[in-house]
């Protein structure tokens, strides 16, 4: 291997830790140190300010006025805990309605044959082309008291709306007014997370040969035997990859529980704009969002060696 | 039922030759087949790749069916697999129509070209699959996954995932997975297609003792006519969906019914003859290519008419340096090309009528007294019994 040779794949080898300290690491420093700060009525609105004009001592005197005690109004606080556990549980339930809803997706999906399971693919992606914010927004419209849903609820006849609102008020409800509630948010997710789920569902269902199913069958298997014997063992790493890509970013999700949620969903996301740009509370922010990134590391770090995995068992 | 406990073990070893030639049960007019084709065709659109099969399996045979690629074998296979359903004709099992069950109710297992394993499962676990799915109590799974492991002699590698293993390795899992439910038919679609040539004789043997061992009964798909005549009882030879031959590979080899059968099995020479005269067990030809025309024995009567064909293994040729006595069967010409195989040579010999011959002499001395040389005029003879006739 010549010098020169060996220099271009250190440099390939180099390059993903230079984009992830340029673009992870280093705002996450940044972060970290506005979290550790104090409020302060200023611009920017927090100190201590690094002053490099004043050498060694600056640098000491900075450092020195760096501290933990926003974590501890924190962890003071019920409301934090609560958004925390209430994002989890958020988060977890809409990625069991995502799996429910997403698996018979992706295996209908390959048992399509090939040119109508190229144009379901584009299908699953086709949502990407229009915003993000545009197609939640439009989840108003639906979901609202006057909306297209209880429009078309109506149409089908006011009977049967009647029948569910006197049901719904039975149990302590509003008549059908499903916008500013938890199972809007629920909509709302999983609207917008289902191909994050669909897609590495497909992958792995995709890849598998149906020869194994015939050899299920020759040993003994009943199709939904195959199913549970063979298939979905088999796409266990798939059903991993989407549930973790679901669920992270749902964790820290703001638009939707924004837009769909109303006042009552709490949810991290939500606090952190708050703290952020209603409270001026920057420190506060940065330390929700903090804790955040480090509960999320264990499931950050279970998705990529689910990946590793993948990728070697792809061989 | 335990076929493995009686018959073929003595002492621990196996005496296949003398098992098979003592195993006939075809030419037994009371017994009954295994497995029963009863006209069976299937067709794929406009291709027709099984067309009105009649075959018999015996319970106990190595059957093989072989044929080019395309003719059919493999559907002929996942016919009685059940992963296809015939068109016309039934498929039997002893006493039982198959012919509408799926494949998951047969008492059949395919080991499948590709094997087929389970990738996310062991190989203890592939072997155990179909013990799980026949809900065998947990101990006799265990027992039965030991013996299958050890005799496929992949002990040690229980807890390994097939991408840990070895082509061959592999080859053996998905046996033992297929032979493990102790099924009344195994088939085998070209199971030893992927080995190399050595392993592929020792699998072979491996084969036909397991086979004897656990008493039952085996159908293989291959391509390689060798492997046919090493593995089976019989052989089927299929062409364009049909078969058109089943006997011992004594019978295929010796005595092909057709020129198809007979060049696709081995090489051998074919020349184009008329019957003139008949004696006692022999028939007198003329043909374009010997001068002084054939003389064949022939049990059976022919009838005195062209278009027919002499069929001779180029190792029934004679060659001669020096012209021998005129006669029938004899050819002259002179050698074109020879083709040094180790234990074999073969030589190509082009006859004065302008035809290629093929004649093989085995190299039983190290250095021959008089090698035969390129353009050497040589001449070629066969004994009368050497030569098979054909009318088709
Ligand atoms: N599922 C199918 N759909 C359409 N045609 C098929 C199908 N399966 C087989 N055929 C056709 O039927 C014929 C017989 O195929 P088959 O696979 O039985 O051949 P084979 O003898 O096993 O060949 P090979 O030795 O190459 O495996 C072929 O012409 C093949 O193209
Ligand atoms: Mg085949």
């Amino acid at each position: 291997m010549s010098a020169q040779h060996r220099d271009r794949s250190r440099a390939a080898a180099i390059a993903p830790f230079l984009w992830l300290g340029l673009f992870f690491l280093f705002p996450f420093l940044l972060v970290l140190r506005l979290s550790l700060s104090d409020i302060a009525l200023a611009v920017p609105p927090y100190a201590p300010q690094l002053d490099l004009s004043a050498g060694v001592d600056g640098v000491r005197e900075f450092l020195a006025a760096l501290d933990f005690e926003t974590y501890g109004r924190l962890g003071g606080d019920r409301l934090y805990l609560a958004a925390y556990l209430s994002s989890m549980r958020i988060a977890a339930i809409s990625t069991g309605i995502l799996l429910l809803i997403g698996y018979p997706i992706a295996y209908a999906m390959v048992r399509c044959p090939p040119a109508a399971r190229r144009a379901l693919v584009l299908a699953v992606i086709l949502p990407f082309w229009t915003s993000f914010l545009i197609r939640i927004y439009a989840w108003i419209a639906i979901l609202k008291p006057a909306g297209l849903l209880n429009a078309a609820l109506g149409a089908v006849g006011v009977a049967p709306l009647n029948l569910l609102n006197a049901a719904l008020g039975a149990v302590g409800l509003a008549p059908l007014n499903l916008l500013n509630t938890e199972a809007a948010v629920h909509i709302g997710l999983v609207y917008a997370y289902l191909p994050f789920m669909v897609l590495p569902l497909y992958a792995v269902l995709e890849r598998q040969p149906a020869e194994l199913l015939e050899a299920a069958a020759d040993l003994g298997c009943t199709p939904v035997q195959a199913f549970w014997r063979v298939t979905f063992p088999m796409s266990l790493p798939g059903v991993a990859a989407g549930a973790l890509l679901c669920f992270i970013p749902m964790v820290g999700e703001f638009v939707v529980p924004d837009l769909l949620g109303g006042s009552q969903t709490l949810m991290l996301g939500k606090v952190i704009w708050t703290e952020f740009f209603a409270n001026r509370d920057w420190p506060t922010a940065s330390a929700v969002a903090v804790a955040l990134i480090v509960t999320l590391i264990v499931p950050l770090t279970l998705f990529q060696r689910q990946q590793q995995r993948l990728l070697e068992g792809g061989r | 039922m335990d076929p493995g406990a009686d018959g073929a073990v003595t002492d621990g070893r196996l005496n296949i030759g003398a098992i098979r030639s003592s195993f006939a049960p075809w030419e037994d007019p009371a017994a009954e087949p295994l497995v029963r084709f009863e006209k069976v065709t299937k067709r794929f659109g406009s291709v027709t790749a099984v067309n009105a099969v009649d075959l018999a399996i015996y319970e106990r045979e190595f059957f093989a069916l072989l044929g080019p690629s395309g003719c059919g074998k493999t559907t002929l296979m996942r016919l009685l697999a059940g992963f296809e359903t015939p068109d016309e004709g039934r498929v039997w099992l002893g006493d039982n129509d198959l012919s509408d069950d799926p494949p998951h109710r047969r008492p059949v297992h395919l080991m499948f070209q590709s094997y087929a394993l389970f990738p996310h499962l062991t190989v203890e676990q592939n072997v155990a699959f179909g013990l799980k799915q026949q809900k065998l109590p947990k101990g006799e799974i265990a027992d039965r996954v030991a013996e299958m492991v050890a005799l496929v002699r992949l002990e040690g590698m229980e807890r390994r995932r097939p991408d840990q293993l070895s082509g061959g390795q592999r080859q053996r899992v998905a046996l033992a997975r297929a032979l493990a439910p102790r099924p009344q038919v195994l088939l085998l679609d070209e199971p030893l297609a992927a080995l190399d040539r050595k392993l592929r004789e020792e699998t072979q043997f491996e084969l036909m003792a397991i086979q004897q061992r656990l008493g039952m009964t085996f159908m293989i798909v291959t391509h390689d006519q060798d492997e046919a005549m090493v593995l089976a009882d019989r052989i089927a030879v299929m062409q364009a969906g049909e078969i058109v031959q089943v006997g011992r590979p004594t019978e295929i080899y010796e005595a092909p019914v057709s020129r198809y059968v007979a060049d696709f099995i081995g090489d051998v020479n074919l020349f184009e003859a008329a019957a003139v005269s008949a004696e006692e067990g022999e028939t007198r030809f003329a043909g374009p290519d010997s001068p002084g025309g054939y003389l064949a024995s022939t049990d059976e009567g022919v009838v005195l008419d062209g278009g027919l064909y002499l069929a001779v293994r180029p190792e029934k040729m004679v060659m001669h340096l020096d012209p021998p006595p005129e006669g029938p069967n004899r050819l002259a010409g002179k050698v074109l090309d020879i083709g040094y195989l180790g234990d074999w040579t073969t030589y190509v010999v082009g006859l004065e009528s302008g035809r290629t011959v093929r004649a093989a002499r085995a190299n039983s001395a190290r250095l021959v007294e008089r090698p035969v040389g390129w353009d050497d005029p040589v001449w070629l003879t066969f004994a009368p019994d050497a030569a098979v006739v054909l009318t088709r």
